[in-house]
Parts: structure tokens; sequence; C-alpha cells
């Protein structure tokens, strides 16, 4: 940004002052074409649902409208004050896929019409948003969080411990029941871990990288800089595996491998990350009974029927999305639902494959991918250790997450019980989600700005 | 480190690509597997998402559909269930579909291509076509008097217009109705264990799926066999027949029930019902004639289907002599189902030729248009023109002056064959009653109507006899084909 006023800034020649031209456009008008896009793209998913189930426009769509509208906006604002050269993708991205999660919630609603999701979820994302709009405001600049790497690895271990203590839910103790509400704490524990892991890797990284005895053609780092790091990643899978929540230690898993071979550029790492992932895969799949079933269930789908005792849960899953096939049902217009228990969590996917179709599909992970590759782009972008590995940790979270229960619900990878960022129904997950994008529009504000600073004489 | 996150950012693409390529397979190349795999109910919700088409008598529906809200929204019901289930069959969400509703299924359902005029367009938009009708050859009243003339005792009436093979009634009893299957509610489980368990067989279709011997109407193909294959030439001159006949190579002697077989002429024998004449008549022709011409007539067939598959009649090609003989005679191995024994009197009527017989009309869309018509077809010649006139006589004597005077008819020329056919272990069980026949109004061309009509449990009042027991049915059935003539096909 040229300082108006500066003397000169009219005349400079080339050679001593950079060209106007690197003045980085701060595009928030494209923001907000985007954000106002995304809300219409909802409106109109749930003007479709009404009008496939009922032939009318529905009642709540203006109210649902309404408020993401709104929501959208107070946060449009909030980066437009705070955060001005933030990437311009990254807050529609989040609205649209909020939004499809609204309308895909409230589609299903209309045939448990005894259990409705919509309205709990409308008021997660209103929070979210407002968490969202308070980490824009209140958090200068990431690097300040580097200082409280320690108390974020120590918080995010104490809320995985928590659940140890509350009754188990569906086989899993992943659940905090408190008044009413419950509340997954894993799904902040994978923030905070990010946080750690961002923050105890850039400080030493030069130490894990270079330091330590050579096995063979492995460098091995010293105990004294590796210990801390496998601890709390050991204990923090340890934790999950008596919790029983797979999915999620898939992903701490994924996220040290990658940050830890982003931090050292070594690429023993993930070999010895792959190793171990294929030893400990083996291992639980034998021992664990529930992660045996899942395997079995991924290998042989439909053995349930071949036993005479109908479809399972992947079984059906794969269903609505064959049936869904290229162009989908039409939004309301599936039967996902037979798919039942967990259809509006785990499997929300499935409804979109099937009343969306392959293009629908396609497009949500098109929607994911471009997330994430903000994310990594605004890492690229910075010259801090800490916000580079901070930007790739929390886009690896959303890639893995991704990865890890799309790829469970179509049959790739075995299934394991995780939330689909944005879509699925539940507060946790939803809220960290929004200050996984908040982070990241914080960091990318930065790593643009920087420049920014650097054209101005 | 910048290397290390685009390589990151590598990884996570070839996680990207994994999961469109898979999705890929799940939702474009192996679609069809999931879809067509029988756990998976979209089909069924998509099958009952609409009404189902009607079955249609007279032009008007015999079926209907009802609106439950449920998953498998429609269900079937019938405006009379007991009277059409022969011919209409049950579809139920649970038990699948029987008959009409089973072959012609993918019109009633929708799903028969000849429905969709742009396939490839409504296959794009995913447009469900609704069901369409099926036209009935049946005569509404002719079926109800066939209903109520067998007054719920156990039997079967098949009746067919000789000149184009349309089946006209179809009525077995005991019957059921068809609506108790419809639907997913427990009393359809009830009801199917019940029709099921049912000692009288309420869901075994009599004129169609079960084989009687025909007993003395059998006498018509002995006859036929006999005057094509030149044996007898004179209808009116004596057989050179004992009474009682000894069956070849046995001790048994066959006797008859009426006086005056001996030497008796085929005409008298016919009129009368000799079994002595008849039996040796059978073998006289021998086996290989009576044979074909049985075959001929439809026996031994075992591909008809009306559109639904008929139990195929059988008359024994490998029989020693006195079996032959107790074979012309409609006994021993000889079986028939009630519509082949109409098919017998409907070639008699009209001049050898046996006609296909067939059920449905013609099919239309939802809306009434035509989407297929049925054509009459011949599937033999079983005789001649000459053979059958003469076989026209023998069978009006029969009504005007023989066994047969119950099915007479003012005003129609009417000619029948009636017949009580032994059964059981040693004829142990209560004989069947028989009676065939086929009548012409007096000022018509063509005969109007052949019908078959079998008494299971015949003869309450001590007497079994198909004159006595069937022919009062046959001629309700026949007169009510005549009476509706002048209203014709529509």
């Amino acid at each position: 940004m040229i300082p108006p006023g500066t003397p000169g800034a009219r005349t400079v020649t080339p050679a001593d002052a950079p060209a106007p031209a690197l003045r980085l456009p701060r595009r928030r008008g494209t923001e907000f074409g985007l954000i106002v896009l995304a809300v219409l793209l909802s409106v109109y998913g749930y003007c479709a649902v009404g009008l496939a189930r009922h032939g009318t426009l529905p009642p709540g769509a203006l109210r649902y409208g309404a408020g993401l509208g709104a929501l959208a906006l107070l946060a449009h604002c909030a980066v437009r004050l705070r955060a001005p050269y933030a990437d311009p993708l990254l807050l529609p991205i989040a609205v649209l896929l909020n939004g499809v999660g609204l309308v895909l919630i409230y589609r299903l609603d209309l045939e448990t019409p005894s259990h409705r999701a919509a309205p709990t979820q409308l008021a997660w994302s209103t929070l979210g948003v407002a968490l969202f709009i308070a980490v824009v405001l209140l958090l200068r600049h990431h690097r300040v969080l580097q200082r409280y790497t320690y108390l974020c690895g120590g918080a995010a271990l104490a809320l995985l411990t928590l659940p140890i203590f509350f009754p188990a839910v569906n086989g899993a103790r992943i659940w905090l029941r408190v008044a009413g509400f419950s509340i997954q704490p894993g799904e902040f524990a994978k923030l905070l871990l990010a946080l750690f892991y961002a923050g105890y890797l850039a400080a030493n990284r030069q130490a894990l990288a270079f330091t330590g005895r050579k096995v063979w053609r492995l460098q091995l780092p010293t105990g004294r800089v590796l210990g801390p790091v496998v601890a709390i990643w050991l204990l923090s899978v340890g934790v999950l595996v008596l919790e029983r929540d797979l999915g999620t230690s898939l992903l701490f898993f994924g996220l040290f491998v990658v940050l830890l071979y982003v931090a050292t550029g070594r690429t023993g790492w993930i070999a010895v990350g792959l190793l171990l992932a294929m030893v400990g895969a083996f291992a639980v799949g034998r021992l664990e009974p529930h992660v045996h079933a899942r395997v079995e269930d991924w290998l042989h789908p439909f053995a349930s029927i071949e036993a005479g005792q109908g479809a399972g849960q992947l079984a059906q899953s794969l269903f609505a999305f064959a049936a869904g096939g290229a162009l989908g049902t039409g939004l309301g217009l599936g039967h996902s639902v037979l798919i039942g228990f967990a259809v509006k969590s785990d499997f929300i996917l499935a409804t979109a494959g099937e009343e969306l179709g392959f293009t629908g599909l396609c497009a949500l992970f098109l929607l994911y991918a471009l997330l994430v590759e903000r994310g990594y782009r605004a890492g690229l972008a910075l010259r801090d250790p800490f916000g580079r590995l901070l930007a790739v940790g929390l886009a690896s979270i959303v890639a893995l997450q991704v990865f890890v229960i799309a790829g469970g619900v179509t049959g790739l990878i075995p299934l394991t019980g995780m939330a689909m960022p944005f879509l699925a129904q539940g507060g946790s997950s939803l809220v960290t989600n929004w200050i996984i994008v908040a982070l990241l529009t914080r960091i990318s504000d930065s790593a643009r700005s920087q420049y920014d600073r650097t054209a101005a004489p | 480190m910048s290397r290390y996150i685009r390589r990151a950012a590598a990884l996570c693409a070839v996680l990207l690509i994994a999961l469109l390529a898979n999705a890929t397979r799940v939702q474009i190349l192996e679609s069809a597997r999931y879809e067509d795999n029988p756990a998976n109910r979209r089909q069924m919700i998509a099958r009952y998402g609409s009404p189902r088409g009607d079955i249609l008598v007279d032009g008007r529906p015999v079926t209907g559909s009802r609106d439950t809200g449920g998953m498998f929204r429609h269900t079937r019901t019938y405006t009379d269930g007991p009277l059409y289930a022969p011919v209409t069959g049950f579809a139920s969400q649970v038990y699948g579909t029987t008959l009409l509703e089973h072959t012609e299924d993918a019109l009633l359902s929708g799903t028969d291509p000849l429905l969709d005029p742009f396939p490839l367009w409504n296959g794009v938009l995913r447009k469900r076509i609704p069901g369409g009708h099926v036209v009935t050859t049946l005569n509404g009243a002719a079926q109800r008097a066939a209903y109520q003339g067998l007054a719920g005792r156990a039997g079967a009436v098949a009746a067919v217009e000789p000149t184009t093979g349309r089946i006209l009634a179809l009525v077995s009893t005991p019957s059921y109705d068809p609506g108790e299957l419809s639907g997913t509610s427990p009393s359809v489980a009830r009801a199917w264990k019940k029709l099921n368990g049912d000692a009288a067989r309420p869901m075994l279709d009599r004129a169609i799926r079960q084989t009687y011997p025909p007993g003395s109407t059998f006498k018509v193909v002995t006859a036929a066999a006999a005057l094509e294959a030149g044996v007898v030439t004179d209808l009116d001159a004596p057989t050179d027949s004992p009474d009682p006949y000894r069956l070849p190579g046995t001790t048994t002697e066959l006797a008859n029930e009426t006086e005056g077989c001996e030497d008796a002429s085929l005409r008298y024998a016919f009129t009368w019902s000799c079994n002595t004449v008849f039996a040796k008549l059978g073998g006289e022709v021998g086996l290989q004639t009576m044979t074909g011409t049985a075959a001929n007539f439809g026996f031994n067939e075992r591909r008809l289907r009306v559109p639904f598959a008929v139990a195929p009649s059988t008359f024994d090609p490998k029989l020693d002599a006195s079996q032959l003989a107790l074979s012309s005679i409609g006994q021993f191995e000889t079986r028939a189902t009630p519509l082949q024994m109409a098919m017998v009197a409907a070639t008699v009527a009209c001049g050898g030729d046996v006609k296909a017989p067939y059920l449905v009309e013609r099919t239309t869309t939802k809306d009434g248009e035509t989407v297929a018509t049925a054509t009459p077809r011949t599937l033999h010649r079983a005789m001649s023109a000459a053979t059958a006139e003469q076989l026209r006589e023998m069978m009006t004597d029969v009504v005007q002056e023989g066994t047969g005077r119950n099915a007479a008819i003012p005003g129609a020329r009417v000619g029948g064959k009636t017949g009580t056919a032994q059964h059981g272990v040693d004829n142990s069980g209560k004989p069947y009653a028989w009676f065939i026949s086929w009548a012409q109004a007096d000022d018509a061309l063509e005969p109007a109507v052949a019908v078959a009509v079998v008494v299971e449990d015949a003869g309450r009042q001590g007497e079994v006899s198909g004159g006595g027991d069937a022919a009062p049915i046959a001629k309700a059935v026949m007169e009510a084909v005549l009476n509706s003539r002048p209203h014709g096909r529509g």
C-alpha cells in the first residue's frame, strides 16, 4: 500500500521503487459476490426440497436463508474490518458448505419428523460464525498463538481425556453430556493439537532434522527433541483407542506425519509413518472387535445380505450413492434415509451423493479441495515457520477428515465415524471448522499483507 | 520448507483423485449392480411410488389402488377379488405377483419400454411413466354366472370364444380375495399363512393349473380320431362292440351306466356315453393315431400361455392295449385342465381349428392409448371340417335328447358332452362331474361360446353326473354370453 500523500508517489522510476502493479488487490468485492452466490444456492436448495416434496416453497426457506445470509454478512464485515487482505475464497466456501449441510439436514428432517436437527444445526452455525468473527476481530496476528504451544498441547490432552469419565454412546466414548448438550471434545482437540505441533515443530525443526545418530540411512533425532512430540502423539492415540474413536486417531496420526515431514523434510518420516500406520492398523484390526467388524464390513459390504440379515449401513450407503448416478435424483427425492442411524451425521455425504449425484459430489469434493489448496497456498506465502506449519496443519485436518469419512462411506477405506466438515450434523465439529477457517483467514491475511508492505516504500 | 509443503499438497491431490475415482466406480460404473441388489429397497419404493395400472373387464377396472402414505405407498385393491382372482392373481408388496399381475407387471407398474415414447430423454430426467391398463377378453356376466353356478363347491369353469380363442370366463372355487395380500401390514402375513394352510387350496387356479381326468368328455377326442382315421365312416352304423367289454389282456370287464350300448352306433354311444364302444374304438384307432389326435387338440403341449402358463394336459403316448382303452374314455393317465376341455369343445364348434386361447385383448397407456393388441391365431388343425360337423351333430344330440338336456337353451343351438370321472386309489374318490359344451344363437353365423365345467365335490344329492351337476352351470355361462352378444366386444 502506498500511503496517501507520499511525496513523489507518481514520479518514482521503476529502478528505485516497485511498480504500482505490485499492489495486491484485496478482492473483498469478490468475496461479497461469492457469499451472495453461496447464500442464494442454499436458499435455492431449500426451495428445491420444498417443491419436490410438497409442491410449494417451504415456509422455512426464507428464515434459514435470511439467517445464513445475515451470519455470512456479519462475518464478511469482520473480514473487511480486520483482515482486508484475506483470501476471498475461504469464507464463501465455508458459507456454501455450511448452507448445503443445513439444506441436507433440513431435507432429512422431513423423513424423521420426530427428530428435527436443522434448527439445532442453525444455532450451532450461529455460534460457529460468532467464533469466526471473534477470532478475526480479536486475534491480531497468528504468531501470538505460538506463545501458547504447550498450553495447547496440555489442553488437547485434557479434552481428549475428559470423555473417559462419561458413558459411551453407540460404542464410542467421545461425548460429554452436560445439561442436555452433547459436546465432542475431540473435535476441539484436533485444532489444539495442530497448534501444538506447529509451535513445537517450528521451534525444534532444525534439531529434528540435523541432530542425532545415524542408523543405516536414517538419521534418528535425539530423544530430548523427539520425546515430547512422540509422547503427546502416543498419549492422544492411546486415549483414542480407549475411547474407540478410530477416525480421529487416524486423523491425528496423519496430521503428525504430514507436519513432521513438512517441518524436517525427511522422507524417512513418511516411510516410518506408513510402517507404523500399517502395523497399528493390523494390530488394532486384529485385536479390537469394533474395528475388526469395520474392516470385515469394508471388505464384504454385502455379507449381511447374503446371510439374510438385510443390508448393513455401508451397503445402504453404497446403494444410496449408486442410486444417485451421474445427475442425482434431485433434492428431496432420494431414499438415503434407509441408511437409518447416523444418516444426518457420518453418512450425510450419502444423501448428497444420492440426491445431487456424482456431479454434486464432485462439486463438494472440489469445494473442499479448494479450501485445502487455499490453506496450503497461505502457508507457502508466509515466511515464519510457525505460520507455515499452522496453515499446512489446519488445511491437512480438513483434507484428511474429508478423505477418511468420504472414503469410508463410499467404500474406499474402512469406515470410521467422523464428521464431514461443515456438512454433517454436529455442533462441536461445525464450531471447530469455523475456527479453522477463521485461523486460515487470519493467516492468509498476514501472508498477503506482508507482500503489500514490502511493495510499499 | 516450501518444497515439502508442495509435496504434502500433492499428497492431498492424490487423496482427492482417489475419492473421485472411487465415486465414479460406485455411482457410474457399478451403479446398476448396486441398484439391482435385492436388499436395495429403492426399486420397490419406486415401484409402489405411483398407482399401478388397472385390469379391465367389460371396460371397467376390477382392480384399484390405495394410497397408504407409507414407504411402499400404493397398495392394490380388488373390486371383486374372489371372482377375478383366477385371472388377476395378486400383487403383493411382500409375496410378489401371480397370473396377470405377474405376466403384465412391467406394463401395470410402468416399466414396460413400450409405454415410454422418449426412453432416452425420460431416462435422463428420471421420469416415472405411469402404469398402463390391461384390457381382458373376459365377459363379466359369464364370469359371474360361472362363479355363482359353482356356489361355493370346489370346481372350475373355463369359457372361450370358439372362433378367436378369446377367454370369456375363468373361474376357480373356492377362491380368495387377493386384496388380503396387498400391503405390508401384519395381516398380510396372517392371510398368506392361512391361505397356504387351507386344505381347500383357495389359491390354486383350478381352471388352468389343475388337471383332472376328463372322463367321458374325452370321448369327443376319441370320436374325432375314429372318424378321421376312418375307423367309423357312418355315424349310425353298428360298431360291433360287446357289453360289457373285457379290457384287452386282462380279466377286467368294463360296463356302462346306460342301456343299449351293445353294438350301438357311434351316434347312440356318444349321445348316451357308452364306455364300452369308445374303449374299443380307441384300440381300433391305435395308440399312435390317438396320441396324434390328442396332441392336435392341445394335449401334451407344455408351452401354452394365455399369457400366464397353463398346466399341460396329458395323453400318455406309452400305453398297453388295456391302458389305451381306459385312456380313450378319459380315465387312466389322461388328464386335462378345464381350459383344455373348453378348447376341445371350441374346436368342434368352429370347424376343427384349435385357436390359441388368450386373455389380454389389448394393453393401453394410462390415458387409454393402445400399446399392443392381441391377434387370434390357430395352434393346430385337429380335424377336417366334415368331421367337425359330424361331431357338432352328435354333441347337439347329447343336449337335445341325451345326457346333457340340462344345457338346452331356447333360441340357440347347443352342443355338449357330459362326463363323470373316477379318481383316487381304486376310484375311491367321489367322481368329478364334467360338462363341455358350445352354443350358437339361431340367428348367428358363428358359435358364440364354448365352455368346460368341472365340479369336484358334486352330487350332494347322491348321484353324481355331469348332466346334473355341471350342465346347468355351463348353461348359465352360455346364456350370459349369448345375452351380452349384441353389445359384443365393445
